[in-house]
C-alpha cells in the first residue's frame, strides 16, 4: 500500500512539472508567432500603401501637372521603399518609408493651393485612404511593439524563462521609428 | 487589464444568476397576485432560465433593434469602416459588425458578446460633428469595451432589465386592476395576505434592483475604458476633446430608453437636476461618471 502510495508521489513530483512544462512551452510558441504574425501585418499596410500611390500621383497629374518636382520624388520615394522591402532589411525598408511619408505630406500639402485638384472625388477617397493607410502602419508597428513586450516578459521572467532558455527562445526586437519619420509635420485633419 | 476581464466574465455569471433568481421571485409574486400556484411559479422560473440563454445569444441584436441601429453602408461611411479597422489592427480585435443610428445626438455604444460577435453603433450627429482624431477617440473607447467583455455585461444587463421591468409593470398593473385575486381565496387568510403583500414588495422593488444592478455594472469600467482607448490611439488629446463636444452637447438620443442607458458612451437621457439627498439618489441612479470626471482623469494621464 504505502509502496504504491510512494510511487503516486514519485509519479505525481514528475509529471506535474513537466505538465507545467509544456503549458509553458505551448504558450511561448503562440506568443512568438503572434509576435511573427504583428510583423507580416506591417508588410500588408506597408504594401496597400504603396499601391494606392500610382493612382494618386494619376489623379494629381490631371490637374496639377507642372509640379514634376513633387510627383517626381513621390514616384522615386515610391520605388525605393519597393526596394527597401523586397531588401528584407526592417532599417533600410522603414529609412526607405519614412522618406515615402514625407514625399506623401509635401503632395497634399500641395493640393491645397489647387481648389479644382480638392474638389475631386476620386482625390477625396484617396486621401482618406492614404491618411487611414498610414494610420493602419502606425497601429501595426504599435501592435508589433506590444507583442514584442509582452513575448519578451514572458520569456525574462520566471518561471517562463527557465522554459525559453531550454527552447531557446530569443528576445525579440523593437520596432524603432527611423530618425527622418521622428520629426512629424504638423498636418490638418478633417 | 485580464483580471478586469475575467471579472466581467465571472460578473457576467453573477448578473446572469440574478437575473433568473429576480425573474423568478417577480414571477412568483406576479402569479401570487393573480393566484395560479405552483405550476404558475415553475412556468416563470422555465422562462427565466430560458430568457437568459436567449439574452447570452441575442441580446446584441435586441439591443441595436431597441436602439434602432441599421448595419453602416461601406461606402458611405468610409471614414468610419477606415478608423475602426485601424484601431482593430492596433489591438489585434477582429473587426467589429459596424451600425448607425440616425439621431442629431451625438453618442455611440458598443455590444455583443465576445469580440468575435461584437458590434458598435454611432449616432450619424456623431459622425457630423466629431473630426478625425476625436471620432478615433470615441471608436477606440468603444473598442476597449468589446476588448474588456463590458459589452457582455452591460447588453445581457440591457435584456435582463428590460425584462423586470417589464414584468413587474404588467403585476402591478394587474395588482391594480383585479384587486388581488388571490384575496377572495380565503384559504389562511393571514398566511396569505402576508405572501401577497411580499409579493407587491417584490413587483415594486424590482425595478428598483434592476436599476440598481444596472449601475453596478456600468460606471468604473468607463474610466477603464477612456484609459484602454487612450493606449490605443497613443493621443489623449483626441478623446478629451471629443468628451468636451459631448459635454457641450445637451440634446437626447431618441431611441434610448432606461434600459439601453447603460450602454452609450455618455448618457442619453436627460439628468435630473436637484439639491441634497435627492441628487445623491440621482447620482447612484446615474449610469454614467460625470464628464467632467473623466475629461479630468485623461487629462491627468
Amino acid at each position: 500500500m504505502s509502496v504504491l502510495l510512494g510511487l503516486a508521489c514519485l509519479g505525481a513530483l514528475v509529471f506535474i512539472p513537466l505538465l507545467i512544462g509544456v503549458v509553458i512551452y505551448n504558450g511561448l510558441v503562440s506568443l512568438r508567432n503572434r509576435v511573427e504574425n504583428a510583423w507580416a501585418q506591417i508588410d500588408v499596410q506597408l504594401k496597400r500603401r504603396h499601391d494606392l500611390i500610382p493612382n494618386l500621383v494619376e489623379t494629381v497629374k490631371g490637374y496639377a501637372a507642372h509640379e514634376k518636382e513633387t510627383l517626381d520624388a513621390v514616384i522615386q520615394a515610391r520605388s525605393a521603399a519597393m526596394a527597401g522591402e523586397a531588401s528584407g532589411s526592417p532599417a533600410q525598408s522603414a529609412q526607405a518609408e519614412g522618406v515615402l511619408t514625407g514625399a506623401l505630406k509635401s503632395l497634399f500639402a500641395l493640393s491645397e493651393s489647387y481648389p479644382d485638384l480638392k474638389a475631386n472625388q476620386n482625390f477625396l477617397q484617396l486621401q482618406e485612404e492614404l491618411t487611414s493607410t498610414e494610420d493602419r502602419i502606425a497601429y501595426s508597428r504599435q501592435f508589433y511593439n506590444d507583442e514584442v513586450r509582452k513575448f519578451n516578459t514572458k520569456i525574462q521572467t520566471v518561471p517562463s524563462n527557465i522554459i525559453a532558455g531550454i527552447g531557446n527562445f530569443k528576445v525579440k526586437e523593437y520596432f524603432e521609428v527611423p530618425e527622418g519619420e521622428k520629426d512629424v509635420v504638423d498636418v490638418k485633419f478633417d | 487589464m485580464y483580471e478586469q476581464i475575467a471579472s466581467n466574465k465571472r460578473r457576467t455569471f453573477v448578473v446572469l444568476f440574478c437575473f433568473i433568481v429576480l425573474i423568478a421571485l417577480a414571477g412568483t409574486a406576479f402569479n401570487y397576485v393573480i393566484g395560479y400556484g405552483v405550476a404558475g411559479v415553475i412556468v416563470a422560473i422555465a422562462i427565466a432560465i430560458s430568457m437568459s440563454f436567449f439574452s447570452y445569444f441575442y441580446s446584441d441584436k435586441v439591443a441595436l433593434m431597441a436602439s434602432r441601429a441599421v448595419p453602416a453602408d461601406e461606402v458611405q461611411y468610409k471614414r468610419f469602416h477606415n478608423l475602426v479597422e485601424g484601431l482593430c489592427i492596433a489591438s489585434g480585435l477582429p473587426k467589429p459588425r459596424l451600425y448607425v443610428v440616425q439621431d442629431s445626438s451625438p453618442n455611440a455604444f458598443a455590444t455583443g458578446r465576445n469580440p468575435e460577435h461584437a458590434a458598435i453603433a454611432v449616432t450619424t450627429g456623431l459622425l457630423e460633428i466629431m473630426n478625425r482624431v476625436e471620432l478615433e477617440g470615441v471608436i477606440a473607447h468603444e473598442l476597449s469595451h468589446i476588448k474588456n467583455y463590458d459589452i457582455l455585461v452591460s447588453t445581457i444587463a440591457v435584456t435582463a432589465v428590460g425584462a423586470i421591468t417589464l414584468l413587474s409593470d404588467i403585476g402591478i398593473r394587474t395588482a391594480f386592476w383585479t384587486g388581488g385575486r388571490s384575496r377572495d381565496n380565503r384559504d389562511n387568510s393571514g398566511l396569505g395576505s402576508i405572501l401577497a403583500l411580499v409579493g407587491i414588495a417584490f413587483l415594486v422593488l424590482a425595478p428598483f434592483a434592476a436599476m440598481l444592478m444596472n449601475f453596478a455594472v456600468s460606471r468604473n469600467r468607463e474610466y477603464l475604458a477612456d484609459a484602454t482607448g487612450v493606449s490605443l490611439t497613443r493621443y489623449p488629446p483626441g478623446l478629451i476633446s471629443a468628451l468636451e463636444k459631448l459635454q457641450d452637447d445637451k440634446s437626447v438620443v431618441h431611441s434610448a430608453t432606461k434600459a439601453t442607458a447603460s450602454m452609450w458612451i455618455e448618457q442619453p437621457l436627460p439628468g435630473k437636476e436637484g439639491g441634497g439627498q435627492e441628487k445623491w439618489l440621482d447620482k447612484k441612479f446615474n449610469t454614467h461618471p460625470p464628464l467632467q470626471d473623466r475629461i479630468k482623469r485623461l487629462k491627468e494621464m
